[in-house]
């Protein structure tokens, strides 16, 4: 029986891969807090992740000339990247909120620390099936 | 998980750091009074501008996306006028005994300060977690 490890890990892989990324976005948003007209921004998980399961979904783009930048189609999550509503803009046009933003990367946080532990159960199976003990 | 997010977060850090040095030289000169308007001391505040980090062909629409971190495009001064005060005693005074103060505003430069070390504080929050959820993933299966 051959053992396919993208599928033994299921989801979770992609998942890790897209909560550190949803981090990146965050840590954007806090480190310009005070940075006139930024926009903050941030990442619709469920959408990131359909799109990383389901690369075929995506319409390709054909590139015709050699200055057309091939879309990817496996990493084109960039639709996920969305702009946030903000609550009280500041009169500079920024639109970060400090405080959801650290409630969305407390939250982010603990979602990567349970796909963590997802991963580390899973590898642990497998390192109980190879072992035998 | 990427290291992206340590130069984020290190833009950020140097950045409220430049902030806070500015804050500290306008209140140490404060009261560096002058006897001529166009040579006091002007306030001088930071302009934090966010940059779309370069990333290279193969990385994703979503690498390419994110990664803004922040710089300090300049440095500012306010074009605020000068107070004006008379001091007739003071060696800087001007032929009509008047001495002019900087146009610092200090309660405005403790806000100021109170913003700045709160966002540097959320900075090192992110770092800390960052690095603590690196370590963690570092362990996986183990």
């Amino acid at each position: 029986m051959a053992l396919n490890l993208d599928t033994y890990l299921g989801v979770h892989a992609d998942a890790l891969k897209l909560q550190s990324k949803r981090m990146d976005v965050l840590a954007d948003n806090l480190a310009n807090v005070d940075t006139p007209n930024y926009k903050a921004r941030d990442l619709d998980f469920r959408t990131a992740l359909a799109a990383a399961g389901s690369p075929d979904a995506a319409v390709p783009l054909k590139t015709t000339d050699s200055r057309h930048i091939a879309l990817d189609p496996t990493t084109d999550a960039s639709a996920a990247l969305k702009y946030r509503v903000p609550l009280a803009p500041a009169l500079d046009g920024n639109t970060v909120d400090a405080q959801q933003e650290q409630a969305a990367f407390a939250d982010s946080t603990v979602r990567y620390q349970a796909t963590l532990t997802f991963l580390t159960s899973r590898i642990k199976d497998l390192m109980t099936a190879i072992t035998g003990s | 998980m990427s290291f992206k997010i340590f130069d984020i977060v290190g833009s950020g850090l140097s950045a409220q750091s430049v902030r806070l040095n500015t804050v500290a030289s306008n209140l140490a000169n404060a009261d560096s009074v002058s006897g001529d308007p166009n040579t006091v001391y002007k306030a001088r505040h930071p302009v934090f501008q966010a940059v779309q980090a370069a990333m290279n062909q193969s990385a994703g629409a979503l690498d390419r996306a994110s990664g803004a971190t922040v710089r300090v495009s300049g440095i500012v001064q306010s074009t605020a006028p000068p107070t004006e005060r008379y001091d007739p005693g003071n060696p800087l005074a001007d032929e009509h005994g008047n001495v002019y103060a900087p146009n610092v505003n200090v309660i405005e430069e403790m806000t100021d300060m109170i913003s700045a070390s709160r966002a540097y504080q959320d900075n090192v929050e992110v770092m800390n977690t960052s690095k603590d959820l690196m370590l963690a993933t570092l362990k996986l299966g183990q």
